[in-house]
């Protein structure tokens, strides 16, 4: 018998598979399956909601806690759709014997977040379970936003792939925090909300095409998507990806792949060639985005493939995360 | 702080006279030359960087038996993956081994059936584990290569220091020289030279691997795994074979000594002695792996949990004969079709330095 696995929740392959398999074929929502947040009318107003589970290991890491991350992570789900994050609602689970006064550091770090982008928490739920039962804490939350900058989806030979930072920080913060790799390193996760940083690029360029923040699976499984989804084929520039030093260097240690690990705090966008440098300026303003660069380009809109350019000039192509171990970071 | 580096100039210059050199040993030799790279790290990054697709029609580069999980043999799965069915046990083991299919399914598959089956990144993680769980027996599966072993050996010794009792390690591990020296012997694949394993001869150190040079003639280079290191280390071998000069050079100074780490050597000696190990597609090799001293058998999980050997179910796999270098991985007629990383029937699609995985992950175009 077929039983769910933790690859299933990686963001890679095998959850592609099950999403397309059991979710997307049910529920037969093709078409808002392929963006972070939903669209919808309502009346008069265009409105995006968007739902995510948090369920890291640990619940603390240098940079933020699964409070910060489930705040934040469902404001950038709105945000790369376009819309102004208005309400979030927030469902907790909580083990028997978990201690009250980390539930009260979680929930003070989710009310300063929220208060970044001016997004209010409206509805919850709190339900315990037996000891045993969960691990330790897992938070859902729920937003909703008014698109303020409809994105136009359209892609063109020539358009740019812009990332807002360095890729790999949050999976290697949190991986370093499990304590089980005998690391020792400063790096923090990205782990914030995107909302203003993206506010900011939109007015930098009316006509961005496509935003994704490249959480699980990272980088290259997010581009994979947007190339098979959209039926266009990107090529990255290796040299052009932002990776900081400590994170190439624990992933040298490990065999992982930076464009695979996770980020919590990183946008990437497809922008036409003209707006590339006035979109790179407004993601430089702001010190989310200070380490923004241009990655790769829009090379054809109808085969659909991510390809990489080596160093050596030979180009090979990427394809979702497939059978990497990685534990829960997100 | 973000890395600011220009390396494709200075990469794709030496790229070219990697080239230039192979024209020239192809003019001298009439055909292009063969190396092996012995270890899967360097078959992952060959891969990865791209060097390996830069250099097709130059120089054909082999994948060697330098990936623990890949050699792993199929009797030795098996009896691993039956280790779960004892009941009070954690089963700890790295990434890789827990997707290996054996005859009759996988670890994951076990620990999806409610199995206590850990991944963990250190042995000595296995050790706390086993600490933490005083009335459960902890076994750690034992794999890997000269680099592994001291660390295997770290782990015992914690173990002993702390006089844990439950916690036992079944021994499947494998050296260098032997099956070097077995596939010069069998002499299947005809080879120019050597990539030798960065990891293994920071351990080993250089003077280890002499015995190419001074008892077969071959020359060899010990290579760092950036795609700069793997293409000065290509550019020496090239030199070398052109030169028909044998000798086993070090191109990893920073990291590679003449002898190696004697500390972490001492260690696997203290605690393991040579025993004959069975290679996947290859057969039993004799000392070519180490296994428990008797007087510490109490560590020693074939002792403690002894397992009959059930005969394997054979596939269509042909991964013994990717590991000796005789077969690319899409030559297998399952690659890529029955055997994928969800799907993977045979340890080089599983292992993160299997030749299947890296030619799957990072030579497929279709």
């Amino acid at each position: 018998m077929e039983r769910i696995t933790l690859a299933h929740g990686d963001g890679g392959e095998l959850a592609h598979k099950l999403i397309t398999d059991v979710f997307v074929s049910t529920f037969r929502n093709e078409r808002h399956a392929k963006f972070d947040a939903a669209t919808f009318a309502l009346g008069t107003h265009e409105l995006a909601v968007t739902t995510d589970s948090f369920v890291i290991k640990p619940i603390f890491f240098p940079g933020g806690n699964i409070g910060k991350l489930a705040v934040a992570g469902t404001i950038n789900d709105l945000a790369v759709v376009g819309a102004i994050p208005k309400v979030l609602t927030c469902s907790f689970i909580i083990e028997e014997g978990f201690p009250i006064r980390h539930l009260k550091t979680v929930v003070q770090s989710m009310a300063e977040e929220a208060k970044k982008t001016n997004v209010a928490i409206v509805a919850g739920d709190t339900k315990v379970v037996e000891r045993g039962s969960a691990d330790g804490l897992y938070i859902n939350t729920t937003g909703i936003g008014i698109i303020s900058h409809p994105l136009e989806r359209n892609m063109d030979e020539g358009d740019s792939v812009i990332v807002s930072g360095s890729v790999g920080d949050h999976g290697v913060a949190v991986l370093v925090a499990r304590g089980e790799l005998g690391l020792v390193s400063t790096i923090e996760s990205d782990c914030t909300s995107l909302y203003l940083l993206v506010a900011k690029a939109l007015e930098a360029s009316q006509r961005i095409r496509l935003m994704r923040d490249p959480t699980r699976g990272g980088l290259a499984t997010t581009l994979v998507e947007i190339c098979e989804d959209f039926g266009v084929t990107i090529e990255l520039e290796e040299e052009c990806i932002p990776v900081k030093k400590e994170v190439k260097g624990a992933c040298e240690l490990l065999g992982f792949d930076p464009l695979y690990l996770a980020n919590e705090g990183k946008v990437v966008m497809i922008v036409p060639k003209e707006d590339e440098q006035a979109v790179l300026d407004a993601l430089r303003s702001q010190p989310e985005g200070k380490d923004a660069a241009v990655i790769g380009t829009v090379r054809a809109t109808n085969k659909g493939q991510l390809l990489l350019r080596t160093p050596l000039g030979t180009t090979r192509r990427l394809y979702r995360l497939t059978g990497l171990m990685l534990p829960r970071i997100c | 702080m973000l890395e600011v580096t220009d390396h494709s100039t200075l990469s794709q210059m030496l790229l070219q006279e990697v080239k230039t050199l192979a024209d020239r040993f192809q003019q001298t030799f009439g055909r292009i030359p063969s190396f092996m790279e012995v270890c899967g790290s360097h078959t992952m990054a060959l891969a990865r960087t791209g060097v390996k697709k830069a250099l097709e029609g130059y120089v054909r580069l082999i994948s060697g038996p330098g990936c623990p999980v890949c050699v792993t043999d199929q009797v030795t799965i098996d009896a691993m993956i039956s280790l779960t069915d004892g009941v009070n046990r954690i089963i700890c083991t790295f990434g890789d081994m827990v997707r290996v299919l054996g005859s009759y399914g996988t670890l994951m598959q076990a620990k999806t059936e409610g199995k206590d089956v850990r991944v963990v990144y250190s042995p000595v993680d296995a050790v706390r584990i086993a600490e933490q769980h005083p009335h459960q027996e902890v076994i750690f599966l034992g794999i890997g290569f000269e680099t592994t072993i001291p660390i295997l050996a770290a782990a015992v010794k914690e173990a002993e220091e702390k006089q844990v009792r439950n916690f036992s390690m079944w021994m499947s591990t494998k050296l260098v020289e032997p099956i070097l020296r077995q596939l010069l012997h069998d002499g299947e694949v005809a080879l120019d030279g050597f990539l030798l394993p960065g990891h293994v001869s920071m351990v080993m150190g250089r003077k280890h691997f002499e015995f190419l040079a001074t008892e077969y003639n071959i020359p060899a280079v010990i290579s760092g795994f950036e795609a700069l290191d793997m293409l000065s280390a290509l550019r020496h071998l090239l030199l070398l074979s052109l030169e028909q000069r044998a000798v086993v050079l070090n191109d990893y100074k920073s990291v590679v000594t003449e002898q190696g780490n004697v500390q972490a050597k001492y260690w696997m000696n203290h605690y393991f002695t040579l025993c004959d190990e069975a290679w996947r597609g290859i057969g039993v090799i004799f000392d070519s792996g180490m296994d428990f001293k008797s007087e510490y058998n109490q560590f020693n999980a074939k002792v403690k949990f002894p397992i009959p050997t059930r005969e394997p179910r054979r596939t269509k796999c042909r991964c013994g004969e990717v590991i000796r270098g005789l077969i690319d991985p899409p030559q297998c007629a399952l690659f890529g079709r029955a055997c994928t990383p969800l799907n993977p029937i045979g340890p080089c699609m599983v292992s993160s330095e299997g030749s299947c995985a890296a030619y799957y992950q990072y030579m497929r175009e279709e």
